[in-house]
Protein backbone atom coordinates (compact mmCIF):
# COMPACT_ATOMS: atom_id res chain seq x y z
CA UNK A 1 0.00 0.00 0.00
CA UNK A 2 2.91 2.53 1.08
CA UNK A 3 4.27 4.45 -1.67
CA UNK A 4 2.03 2.65 -4.33
CA UNK A 5 2.26 5.20 -6.41
CA UNK A 6 5.84 7.11 -6.01
CA UNK A 7 6.36 10.52 -6.69
CA UNK A 8 7.97 11.61 -9.89
CA UNK A 9 11.84 11.94 -9.30
CA UNK A 10 11.73 15.64 -10.96
CA UNK A 11 8.94 16.71 -8.22
CA UNK A 12 11.50 17.97 -5.21
CA UNK A 13 13.14 19.74 -7.63
CA UNK A 14 10.32 21.49 -9.35
CA UNK A 15 9.94 22.91 -5.69
CA UNK A 16 13.29 23.81 -4.90
CA UNK A 17 14.20 25.14 -8.22
CA UNK A 18 13.09 29.12 -7.59
CA UNK A 19 14.75 28.59 -4.05
CA UNK A 20 17.72 26.45 -5.19
CA UNK A 21 18.53 28.94 -8.55
CA UNK A 22 18.23 32.36 -6.90
CA UNK A 23 20.35 30.78 -3.84
CA UNK A 24 22.87 29.61 -5.78
CA UNK A 25 23.13 32.78 -7.45
CA UNK A 26 22.69 35.18 -5.22
CA UNK A 27 23.97 33.75 -1.68
CA UNK A 28 26.37 30.87 -2.80
CA UNK A 29 28.22 32.63 -5.50
CA UNK A 30 28.90 35.98 -3.29
CA UNK A 31 30.14 33.85 -0.48
CA UNK A 32 32.45 32.00 -3.22
CA UNK A 33 33.48 35.61 -4.62
CA UNK A 34 33.35 37.27 -1.01
CA UNK A 35 36.85 34.93 -0.39
CA UNK A 36 38.72 35.49 -3.22
CA UNK A 37 37.45 39.12 -2.76
CA UNK A 38 39.41 39.61 0.47
CA UNK A 39 42.75 39.06 -1.47
CA UNK A 40 41.79 41.70 -4.26
CA UNK A 41 42.08 45.49 -4.31
CA UNK A 42 39.23 47.02 -5.98
CA UNK A 43 38.48 50.87 -7.12
CA UNK A 44 34.45 50.72 -8.05
CA UNK A 45 33.18 47.34 -8.56
CA UNK A 46 34.78 47.36 -12.32
CA UNK A 47 38.14 47.55 -11.46
CA UNK A 48 40.16 44.48 -9.80
CA UNK A 49 43.78 43.92 -8.78
CA UNK A 50 45.45 41.40 -6.71
CA UNK A 51 47.19 42.70 -3.81
CA UNK A 52 47.33 38.81 -2.09
CA UNK A 53 47.88 39.26 1.62
CA UNK A 54 48.16 42.74 2.11
CA UNK A 55 44.35 43.34 2.94
CA UNK A 56 45.30 40.95 5.80
CA UNK A 57 48.40 42.68 6.41
CA UNK A 58 47.03 46.34 6.43
CA UNK A 59 43.99 45.43 8.40
CA UNK A 60 45.99 44.32 11.67
CA UNK A 61 47.96 47.71 11.39
CA UNK A 62 45.02 49.80 10.26
CA UNK A 63 44.27 52.29 13.25
CA UNK A 64 40.45 53.25 12.10
CA UNK A 65 39.89 49.72 11.50
CA UNK A 66 41.19 48.83 15.78
CA UNK A 67 38.89 52.20 16.43
CA UNK A 68 36.04 50.70 15.01
CA UNK A 69 36.52 47.41 16.82
CA UNK A 70 37.29 49.03 20.09
CA UNK A 71 34.03 51.23 19.61
CA UNK A 72 32.05 47.71 18.85
CA UNK A 73 32.87 46.00 21.79
CA UNK A 74 32.42 49.05 24.19
CA UNK A 75 28.87 49.55 22.62
CA UNK A 76 28.14 45.60 22.82
CA UNK A 77 29.49 45.17 26.65
CA UNK A 78 27.55 48.89 27.11
CA UNK A 79 24.31 47.86 25.67
CA UNK A 80 24.36 43.69 27.45
CA UNK A 81 25.31 45.59 30.69
CA UNK A 82 21.95 48.06 30.62
CA UNK A 83 19.57 45.93 28.13
CA UNK A 84 19.73 42.00 29.63
CA UNK A 85 18.73 43.33 33.53
CA UNK A 86 16.16 46.21 32.12
CA UNK A 87 14.69 43.36 29.62
CA UNK A 88 14.36 40.52 32.87
CA UNK A 89 13.62 43.26 34.88
CA UNK A 90 10.18 43.98 33.10
CA UNK A 91 9.57 40.91 32.36
CA UNK A 92 9.54 40.08 35.75
CA UNK A 93 7.16 42.61 36.83
CA UNK A 94 4.64 41.53 33.92
CA UNK A 95 4.75 37.64 34.91
CA UNK A 96 1.81 37.95 36.60
CA UNK A 97 -1.38 36.53 34.71
CA UNK A 98 -3.83 38.61 37.23
CA UNK A 99 -1.98 41.79 36.21
CA UNK A 100 -4.48 44.32 34.79
CA UNK A 101 -3.53 45.87 31.15
CA UNK A 102 -0.82 42.92 31.02
CA UNK A 103 -1.30 42.47 27.73
CA UNK A 104 -1.29 46.77 26.96
CA UNK A 105 1.66 47.01 29.18
CA UNK A 106 3.50 44.06 26.71
CA UNK A 107 2.64 46.37 23.64
CA UNK A 108 3.55 49.50 24.48
CA UNK A 109 7.35 47.81 25.72
CA UNK A 110 7.36 45.92 22.60
CA UNK A 111 6.35 48.76 19.85
CA UNK A 112 10.07 50.20 19.35
CA UNK A 113 10.82 47.04 17.98
CA UNK A 114 8.03 47.19 15.71
CA UNK A 115 9.24 49.94 13.77
CA UNK A 116 12.15 50.15 11.39
CA UNK A 117 15.64 51.48 12.82
CA UNK A 118 16.27 54.21 10.50
CA UNK A 119 13.14 55.73 11.72
CA UNK A 120 13.19 54.64 15.18
CA UNK A 121 17.30 56.63 14.77
CA UNK A 122 15.63 59.63 13.22
CA UNK A 123 12.95 59.76 15.96
CA UNK A 124 16.26 59.26 18.24
CA UNK A 125 18.72 61.73 17.25
CA UNK A 126 15.86 64.36 17.41
CA UNK A 127 15.18 63.61 20.48
CA UNK A 128 19.01 63.43 21.59
CA UNK A 129 19.04 67.42 19.98
CA UNK A 130 20.51 70.16 22.15
CA UNK A 131 18.05 72.69 23.11
CA UNK A 132 15.02 71.47 21.15
CA UNK A 133 15.73 67.64 21.66
CA UNK A 134 13.04 65.78 24.30
CA UNK A 135 15.46 64.95 26.62
CA UNK A 136 17.51 68.29 26.82
CA UNK A 137 14.27 70.41 26.79
CA UNK A 138 12.81 68.19 29.40
CA UNK A 139 15.69 67.86 31.67
CA UNK A 140 15.67 71.83 31.20
CA UNK A 141 12.84 72.71 32.32
CA UNK A 142 12.36 69.93 35.35
CA UNK A 143 16.08 71.19 36.32
CA UNK A 144 16.83 74.36 35.77
CA UNK A 145 20.65 74.00 36.38
CA UNK A 146 20.69 71.30 33.25
CA UNK A 147 22.65 72.59 30.12
CA UNK A 148 20.32 72.82 27.45
CA UNK A 149 22.96 72.16 25.01
CA UNK A 150 24.01 69.03 26.93
CA UNK A 151 25.84 67.29 24.01
CA UNK A 152 24.63 64.00 23.62
CA UNK A 153 25.55 63.28 19.99
CA UNK A 154 28.89 64.24 20.40
CA UNK A 155 30.72 63.87 23.80
CA UNK A 156 28.84 61.69 25.22
CA UNK A 157 27.38 59.90 21.57
CA UNK A 158 28.22 56.24 23.27
CA UNK A 159 25.80 56.68 25.72
CA UNK A 160 23.33 58.19 23.31
CA UNK A 161 23.58 55.24 21.40
CA UNK A 162 23.72 52.51 24.14
CA UNK A 163 20.00 54.07 25.07
CA UNK A 164 18.66 54.29 21.99
CA UNK A 165 19.37 50.70 21.55
CA UNK A 166 18.49 50.21 25.38
CA UNK A 167 15.10 51.95 24.18
CA UNK A 168 14.78 49.73 20.70
CA UNK A 169 15.35 46.32 22.08
CA UNK A 170 14.57 46.21 25.75
CA UNK A 171 10.79 45.33 25.18
CA UNK A 172 11.77 42.88 21.95
CA UNK A 173 14.21 40.61 24.68
CA UNK A 174 11.68 41.23 27.33
CA UNK A 175 9.21 39.11 25.36
CA UNK A 176 12.34 36.03 24.97
CA UNK A 177 11.86 36.70 29.13
CA UNK A 178 8.61 36.17 29.49
CA UNK A 179 8.59 32.69 27.39
CA UNK A 180 11.69 31.73 28.99
CA UNK A 181 9.81 32.77 32.38
CA UNK A 182 6.93 30.84 31.64
CA UNK A 183 9.61 27.60 32.20
CA UNK A 184 9.78 28.37 35.80
CA UNK A 185 7.82 25.31 37.82
CA UNK A 186 5.38 27.64 40.07
CA UNK A 187 5.51 23.99 42.31
CA UNK A 188 9.57 25.29 43.51
CA UNK A 189 8.16 28.81 43.97
CA UNK A 190 5.88 27.85 46.53
CA UNK A 191 7.89 25.32 47.84
CA UNK A 192 10.65 27.78 48.38
CA UNK A 193 7.74 30.59 49.89
CA UNK A 194 6.53 27.76 52.48
CA UNK A 195 10.39 27.58 53.39
CA UNK A 196 10.30 31.32 54.51
CA UNK A 197 12.93 32.48 51.17
CA UNK A 198 12.25 35.92 50.58
CA UNK A 199 11.51 37.54 47.12
CA UNK A 200 14.84 37.95 45.98
CA UNK A 201 15.87 34.48 47.46
CA UNK A 202 13.54 32.87 45.27
CA UNK A 203 14.71 35.12 42.30
CA UNK A 204 17.98 33.77 42.93
CA UNK A 205 18.08 30.49 43.96
CA UNK A 206 15.08 29.34 41.97
CA UNK A 207 13.87 31.70 38.74
CA UNK A 208 17.62 32.01 37.62
CA UNK A 209 18.46 29.18 37.44
CA UNK A 210 15.63 28.14 35.47
CA UNK A 211 15.65 30.65 33.17
CA UNK A 212 19.71 30.28 32.53
CA UNK A 213 19.61 28.34 29.45
CA UNK A 214 17.09 30.58 27.38
CA UNK A 215 19.08 33.53 29.26
CA UNK A 216 22.34 32.49 27.59
CA UNK A 217 21.04 32.00 24.21
CA UNK A 218 18.96 35.76 24.72
CA UNK A 219 22.82 37.29 25.41
CA UNK A 220 24.23 35.57 22.42
CA UNK A 221 21.78 36.68 19.74
CA UNK A 222 22.27 40.66 21.54
CA UNK A 223 26.01 40.18 21.47
CA UNK A 224 25.94 39.10 17.98
CA UNK A 225 23.62 41.69 17.19
CA UNK A 226 25.56 44.33 18.82
CA UNK A 227 28.62 43.57 16.86
CA UNK A 228 26.89 43.67 13.67
CA UNK A 229 24.80 47.08 14.33
CA UNK A 230 25.57 49.64 11.27
CA UNK A 231 21.87 51.96 10.76
CA UNK A 232 21.46 52.87 14.70
CA UNK A 233 25.23 54.77 14.37
CA UNK A 234 25.10 55.28 10.96
CA UNK A 235 21.78 57.89 11.05
CA UNK A 236 22.57 59.04 14.45
CA UNK A 237 25.50 60.32 13.42
CA UNK A 238 25.12 61.49 9.93
CA UNK A 239 25.43 65.42 10.53
CA UNK A 240 28.98 64.54 12.54
CA UNK A 241 30.77 62.99 9.21
CA UNK A 242 29.15 59.52 9.60
CA UNK A 243 31.64 58.22 12.46
CA UNK A 244 30.96 61.18 14.90
CA UNK A 245 33.62 63.33 15.99
CA UNK A 246 37.09 62.08 15.66
CA UNK A 247 35.21 58.48 14.54
CA UNK A 248 34.02 57.61 18.21
CA UNK A 249 30.54 56.09 16.58
CA UNK A 250 32.44 54.08 14.22
CA UNK A 251 31.59 50.26 13.96
CA UNK A 252 32.91 47.66 12.12
CA UNK A 253 30.16 47.20 9.91
CA UNK A 254 30.06 51.05 9.43
CA UNK A 255 33.87 51.02 8.32
CA UNK A 256 33.01 48.32 6.37
CA UNK A 257 30.17 49.94 4.34
CA UNK A 258 32.56 53.49 3.81
CA UNK A 259 35.34 51.23 2.42
CA UNK A 260 33.17 49.04 0.34
CA UNK A 261 30.56 52.01 -1.04
CA UNK A 262 32.22 55.41 -0.06
CA UNK A 263 35.91 54.68 -0.85
CA UNK A 264 35.05 51.72 -3.32
CA UNK A 265 37.82 48.84 -2.48
CA UNK A 266 34.92 46.11 -2.29
CA UNK A 267 38.08 43.61 -1.70
CA UNK A 268 39.27 45.46 1.98
CA UNK A 269 35.67 45.55 2.86
CA UNK A 270 35.51 41.90 2.47
CA UNK A 271 38.58 41.31 4.17
CA UNK A 272 36.81 43.55 7.17
CA UNK A 273 33.70 41.26 6.05
CA UNK A 274 35.75 37.81 7.24
CA UNK A 275 37.39 39.32 10.48
CA UNK A 276 33.75 39.97 11.77
CA UNK A 277 32.29 36.62 10.50
CA UNK A 278 35.63 34.89 12.70
CA UNK A 279 34.63 37.01 15.57
CA UNK A 280 30.92 35.77 15.43
CA UNK A 281 32.32 32.31 15.21
CA UNK A 282 34.50 32.84 18.43
CA UNK A 283 31.19 34.07 20.40
CA UNK A 284 29.64 31.41 19.13
CA UNK A 285 32.23 28.93 20.49
CA UNK A 286 33.11 30.42 23.65
CA UNK A 287 29.35 30.49 24.12
CA UNK A 288 28.88 26.73 23.29
CA UNK A 289 31.67 25.97 26.03
CA UNK A 290 30.54 27.88 28.49
CA UNK A 291 27.01 26.68 28.43
CA UNK A 292 28.59 23.21 27.39
CA UNK A 293 25.99 20.43 28.97
CA UNK A 294 22.96 22.69 29.12
CA UNK A 295 20.01 21.79 26.99
CA UNK A 296 16.64 24.07 26.49
CA UNK B 1 -2.00 40.77 61.69
CA UNK B 2 -4.36 40.19 58.60
CA UNK B 3 -4.90 43.84 58.30
CA UNK B 4 -1.33 44.58 57.86
CA UNK B 5 -0.68 41.98 55.59
CA UNK B 6 -3.44 43.15 53.34
CA UNK B 7 -1.93 46.55 53.54
CA UNK B 8 1.63 45.24 52.58
CA UNK B 9 0.21 43.60 49.09
CA UNK B 10 -1.82 46.79 48.18
CA UNK B 11 1.27 48.67 48.61
CA UNK B 12 3.37 45.66 46.74
CA UNK B 13 0.75 46.43 44.08
CA UNK B 14 0.45 49.42 43.69
CA UNK B 15 4.15 49.78 43.56
CA UNK B 16 3.98 47.90 40.83
CA UNK B 17 1.73 49.81 38.73
CA UNK B 18 3.52 52.67 39.57
CA UNK B 19 6.74 51.22 38.24
CA UNK B 20 4.75 49.99 35.11
CA UNK B 21 3.60 52.76 34.00
CA UNK B 22 6.38 55.14 34.96
CA UNK B 23 8.68 52.53 32.12
CA UNK B 24 5.48 52.69 29.61
CA UNK B 25 5.59 56.17 29.69
CA UNK B 26 9.54 56.05 29.37
CA UNK B 27 8.88 53.94 26.36
CA UNK B 28 6.47 55.52 24.58
CA UNK B 29 6.94 59.52 25.32
CA UNK B 30 8.98 59.49 21.98
CA UNK B 31 6.31 58.04 19.89
CA UNK B 32 3.78 60.82 21.46
CA UNK B 33 6.59 63.83 21.17
CA UNK B 34 7.09 62.44 17.42
CA UNK B 35 3.40 63.13 16.85
CA UNK B 36 2.98 66.39 18.27
CA UNK B 37 6.16 67.64 16.81
CA UNK B 38 4.91 66.63 13.47
CA UNK B 39 2.13 69.04 13.27
CA UNK B 40 4.28 71.83 15.01
CA UNK B 41 5.95 74.92 13.14
CA UNK B 42 9.76 75.55 13.33
CA UNK B 43 9.20 78.56 15.58
CA UNK B 44 7.30 76.14 18.52
CA UNK B 45 10.11 74.05 18.63
CA UNK B 46 11.84 76.53 20.73
CA UNK B 47 8.87 77.16 22.89
CA UNK B 48 7.00 74.15 24.07
CA UNK B 49 7.79 70.50 24.68
CA UNK B 50 4.77 68.80 23.27
CA UNK B 51 2.09 70.92 22.36
CA UNK B 52 2.33 74.97 22.40
CA UNK B 53 0.49 76.47 25.22
CA UNK B 54 -2.13 78.83 24.71
CA UNK B 55 -5.61 80.15 25.45
CA UNK B 56 -7.57 77.27 23.71
CA UNK B 57 -9.11 73.68 25.05
CA UNK B 58 -7.23 72.44 27.63
CA UNK B 59 -4.81 75.31 27.82
CA UNK B 60 -3.12 74.36 24.19
CA UNK B 61 -2.95 76.99 21.35
CA UNK B 62 -4.81 74.83 18.92
CA UNK B 63 -4.72 77.52 16.17
CA UNK B 64 -0.96 77.37 16.22
CA UNK B 65 -0.57 73.87 15.09
CA UNK B 66 -0.27 72.98 10.99
CA UNK B 67 0.01 70.98 8.60
CA UNK B 68 2.38 72.88 6.72
CA UNK B 69 5.17 69.61 7.53
CA UNK B 70 2.66 67.29 5.90
CA UNK B 71 2.13 69.76 2.69
CA UNK B 72 5.91 69.86 2.52
CA UNK B 73 7.00 66.65 2.72
CA UNK B 74 4.51 66.02 -0.49
CA UNK B 75 4.17 68.70 -2.41
CA UNK B 76 8.64 69.56 -2.45
CA UNK B 77 9.91 66.16 -1.64
CA UNK B 78 9.73 63.07 -3.27
CA UNK B 79 7.93 61.92 -0.19
CA UNK B 80 4.41 60.42 -2.13
CA UNK B 81 6.61 58.57 -4.63
CA UNK B 82 9.13 57.08 -1.63
CA UNK B 83 5.76 55.91 -0.30
CA UNK B 84 4.78 53.95 -3.53
CA UNK B 85 8.02 52.52 -4.11
CA UNK B 86 7.60 51.76 -0.29
CA UNK B 87 4.60 49.47 -0.66
CA UNK B 88 5.39 47.82 -4.09
CA UNK B 89 8.87 46.89 -2.97
CA UNK B 90 7.65 45.27 0.37
CA UNK B 91 4.27 43.84 -0.85
CA UNK B 92 6.22 41.84 -4.39
CA UNK B 93 9.02 40.93 -1.88
CA UNK B 94 6.96 39.18 0.67
CA UNK B 95 4.62 37.59 -1.92
CA UNK B 96 7.27 36.33 -3.83
CA UNK B 97 9.74 35.19 -1.13
CA UNK B 98 6.82 33.77 0.80
CA UNK B 99 5.94 31.49 -2.17
CA UNK B 100 9.57 30.74 -2.76
CA UNK B 101 10.32 29.70 0.81
CA UNK B 102 6.96 27.64 1.02
CA UNK B 103 8.33 25.64 -2.38
CA UNK B 104 11.47 25.03 -0.59
CA UNK B 105 10.35 23.78 2.68
CA UNK B 106 8.15 21.46 0.81
CA UNK B 107 10.78 19.65 -1.42
CA UNK B 108 13.12 19.77 1.60
CA UNK B 109 10.31 18.27 3.77
CA UNK B 110 8.29 15.75 2.24
CA UNK B 111 10.14 14.45 -0.23
CA UNK B 112 13.11 11.69 -0.12
CA UNK B 113 15.89 12.23 -2.32
CA UNK B 114 19.79 11.70 -1.75
CA UNK B 115 21.25 15.69 -2.31
CA UNK B 116 18.11 16.19 0.66
CA UNK B 117 20.73 15.88 4.02
CA UNK B 118 23.37 18.35 2.62
CA UNK B 119 21.35 20.64 0.98
CA UNK B 120 19.65 21.17 4.12
CA UNK B 121 22.55 21.75 6.26
CA UNK B 122 23.61 24.07 3.56
CA UNK B 123 20.64 26.13 3.92
CA UNK B 124 21.07 26.22 7.39
CA UNK B 125 24.30 26.67 7.64
CA UNK B 126 24.09 30.10 5.41
CA UNK B 127 20.87 31.13 7.53
CA UNK B 128 23.54 32.02 10.27
CA UNK B 129 25.93 34.15 7.88
CA UNK B 130 26.14 37.34 8.80
CA UNK B 131 24.78 39.66 6.18
CA UNK B 132 27.57 42.26 5.69
CA UNK B 133 29.93 39.45 4.76
CA UNK B 134 28.16 39.36 1.42
CA UNK B 135 27.34 43.29 1.00
CA UNK B 136 30.15 43.40 -1.47
CA UNK B 137 30.64 40.57 -3.13
CA UNK B 138 26.67 40.59 -3.90
CA UNK B 139 26.99 44.43 -4.92
CA UNK B 140 30.04 43.65 -7.49
CA UNK B 141 27.78 40.29 -9.11
CA UNK B 142 24.36 43.04 -9.39
CA UNK B 143 26.74 45.59 -11.10
CA UNK B 144 28.04 42.71 -13.66
CA UNK B 145 24.88 41.73 -14.40
CA UNK B 146 23.31 45.53 -15.38
CA UNK B 147 21.24 45.52 -12.28
CA UNK B 148 22.74 48.61 -10.66
CA UNK B 149 19.87 51.34 -9.96
CA UNK B 150 16.79 48.63 -10.76
CA UNK B 151 14.27 46.95 -8.20
CA UNK B 152 15.42 43.60 -9.59
CA UNK B 153 18.81 44.41 -8.20
CA UNK B 154 17.16 44.74 -4.83
CA UNK B 155 14.82 41.87 -5.21
CA UNK B 156 16.29 39.19 -6.53
CA UNK B 157 18.42 38.02 -3.76
CA UNK B 158 15.45 39.10 -1.21
CA UNK B 159 13.37 36.24 -3.41
CA UNK B 160 15.54 33.30 -1.82
CA UNK B 161 14.81 33.53 2.17
CA UNK B 162 17.21 30.42 3.00
CA UNK B 163 15.52 30.90 6.82
CA UNK B 164 12.35 31.22 5.27
CA UNK B 165 12.75 28.19 3.34
CA UNK B 166 13.92 26.76 7.12
CA UNK B 167 10.76 27.77 8.93
CA UNK B 168 8.29 26.58 6.16
CA UNK B 169 10.27 22.38 6.65
CA UNK B 170 9.93 22.63 10.31
CA UNK B 171 5.85 23.93 9.88
CA UNK B 172 5.57 21.52 7.56
CA UNK B 173 7.41 18.26 9.24
CA UNK B 174 4.87 19.12 12.40
CA UNK B 175 1.33 20.29 10.28
CA UNK B 176 1.88 18.11 7.29
CA UNK B 177 0.90 14.40 7.71
CA UNK B 178 2.73 11.94 5.17
CA UNK B 179 -0.31 10.35 4.25
CA UNK B 180 -2.68 13.07 3.26
CA UNK B 181 -0.31 13.93 0.34
CA UNK B 182 0.23 10.34 0.05
CA UNK B 183 -3.56 9.36 -0.64
CA UNK B 184 -4.23 12.50 -2.96
CA UNK B 185 -1.25 11.10 -4.94
CA UNK B 186 -3.41 8.05 -5.07
CA UNK B 187 -6.47 9.20 -6.32
CA UNK B 188 -4.95 10.88 -9.16
CA UNK B 189 -3.94 14.83 -7.97
CA UNK B 190 -1.23 16.25 -9.77
CA UNK B 191 1.19 17.41 -7.88
CA UNK B 192 1.60 21.26 -8.04
CA UNK B 193 -2.38 20.98 -7.25
CA UNK B 194 -1.59 19.14 -4.02
CA UNK B 195 0.46 21.52 -3.07
CA UNK B 196 -1.59 24.59 -3.14
CA UNK B 197 -4.93 22.82 -2.19
CA UNK B 198 -3.31 20.84 0.31
CA UNK B 199 -0.22 21.74 1.69
CA UNK B 200 -0.35 25.16 1.43
CA UNK B 201 -3.69 25.91 3.46
CA UNK B 202 -2.07 23.14 6.55
CA UNK B 203 0.56 25.54 6.92
CA UNK B 204 -1.53 28.92 6.67
CA UNK B 205 -0.34 30.22 9.98
CA UNK B 206 3.41 30.27 8.76
CA UNK B 207 2.37 32.40 5.56
CA UNK B 208 0.73 34.84 7.42
CA UNK B 209 3.73 35.40 10.01
CA UNK B 210 6.21 35.23 7.29
CA UNK B 211 4.51 37.68 4.79
CA UNK B 212 4.13 39.68 7.79
CA UNK B 213 7.89 39.56 8.96
CA UNK B 214 9.14 40.50 5.06
CA UNK B 215 6.81 43.03 4.40
CA UNK B 216 8.61 44.57 7.58
CA UNK B 217 11.73 43.02 6.22
CA UNK B 218 11.66 44.87 3.47
CA UNK B 219 9.94 48.38 4.79
CA UNK B 220 12.36 48.63 7.22
CA UNK B 221 15.58 47.75 5.21
CA UNK B 222 18.14 50.34 4.60
CA UNK B 223 21.63 49.45 3.75
CA UNK B 224 19.92 46.92 1.03
CA UNK B 225 18.51 49.66 -1.40
CA UNK B 226 20.93 52.41 -0.25
CA UNK B 227 23.61 50.26 -2.05
CA UNK B 228 21.72 49.04 -5.28
CA UNK B 229 19.21 51.92 -5.68
CA UNK B 230 20.59 55.45 -6.37
CA UNK B 231 18.00 57.32 -8.61
CA UNK B 232 15.95 59.16 -6.01
CA UNK B 233 12.31 58.50 -7.64
CA UNK B 234 13.26 54.91 -7.16
CA UNK B 235 13.99 55.15 -3.12
CA UNK B 236 12.10 53.90 -0.29
CA UNK B 237 10.63 55.73 2.86
CA UNK B 238 13.87 54.16 4.72
CA UNK B 239 16.33 55.48 2.17
CA UNK B 240 14.18 58.96 1.56
CA UNK B 241 13.99 59.78 4.80
CA UNK B 242 17.46 59.36 5.91
CA UNK B 243 18.98 61.61 3.51
CA UNK B 244 16.28 63.91 4.51
CA UNK B 245 18.66 63.80 7.81
CA UNK B 246 21.30 65.33 5.38
CA UNK B 247 19.89 68.02 3.89
CA UNK B 248 17.07 68.85 6.24
CA UNK B 249 18.97 68.00 9.48
CA UNK B 250 17.54 71.06 11.64
CA UNK B 251 14.15 71.07 10.07
CA UNK B 252 12.70 69.02 13.08
CA UNK B 253 9.14 69.45 12.02
CA UNK B 254 9.43 68.16 8.78
CA UNK B 255 11.56 65.16 9.95
CA UNK B 256 8.73 64.23 12.17
CA UNK B 257 6.43 64.39 10.00
CA UNK B 258 8.36 62.09 7.15
CA UNK B 259 9.09 59.52 10.44
CA UNK B 260 5.28 59.69 11.31
CA UNK B 261 4.45 58.88 7.68
CA UNK B 262 7.02 56.03 7.30
CA UNK B 263 5.62 54.46 10.49
CA UNK B 264 1.81 54.90 10.72
CA UNK B 265 1.44 51.81 8.14
CA UNK B 266 3.42 49.47 9.97
CA UNK B 267 1.34 50.77 13.09
CA UNK B 268 -2.12 50.19 11.58
CA UNK B 269 -0.64 46.85 10.37
CA UNK B 270 -0.07 45.78 13.41
CA UNK B 271 -3.13 46.91 15.49
CA UNK B 272 -5.17 44.58 12.63
CA UNK B 273 -2.79 41.46 12.95
CA UNK B 274 -1.02 41.37 16.48
CA UNK B 275 -1.23 37.74 16.78
CA UNK B 276 0.49 37.14 13.67
CA UNK B 277 3.46 40.05 14.18
CA UNK B 278 4.47 38.84 17.63
CA UNK B 279 4.46 35.31 16.44
CA UNK B 280 6.06 36.54 13.17
CA UNK B 281 8.44 38.65 15.05
CA UNK B 282 10.04 35.92 17.66
CA UNK B 283 9.45 32.69 15.11
CA UNK B 284 12.58 30.92 14.11
CA UNK B 285 14.99 32.61 16.68
CA UNK B 286 13.55 30.76 19.76
CA UNK B 287 12.91 27.00 19.36
CA UNK B 288 10.02 24.65 20.22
Amino acid sequence: MKSARPHPAWVPWFFLGPFLLLFAVFFAWPLARAAVLSFEQTYGPGVVVFIGLRNATFLLRDPLFWTAFKNTVIFTVGSLLVQMPAALGLALLLNRPSLKGRHWFRLVFFSPALIGIVFAATLATLVFEKQTGLINYALHSLFHRWDPDFPWLDDYLMTSLILAALWLYAGFNMVYFLAALQNVPAEQIEAASIDGANAWQRFWHVTLPAIRPVGGFIVLLSVAGSFQIFVLPYVMFLRTGGGGPHDRGLTIVMYLYKTGFLAGDLGYASAIGWVLTILLVGIVLLHRRLTRGEEF
Amino acid sequence: MPDRRRITRWLGRTLLYVLLLFFAGLTAVPFIWMVTSAFKAKEDFFSSLFLPGGHGFLGVAWDRLTLGNFRRLFHVLPMARSLLNSIFLASTCSLFATLCGAMGGYGLSKFHFRARGWLTTLVLGTAVLPMPLLLAPRFELIYHLHLLDTYAGYLLPQLAPAFGVFLFRQAMLNHVPAEIVESARLDGCGEIRIFFTLVLPLVRPMIGAFIIITFLGVWNDFIGPQIIIQTTERLPLAVTLASMQNNYGTDYGLLMAGTLVSVAPIICLFLLLQKEFISGLTSGTVKG
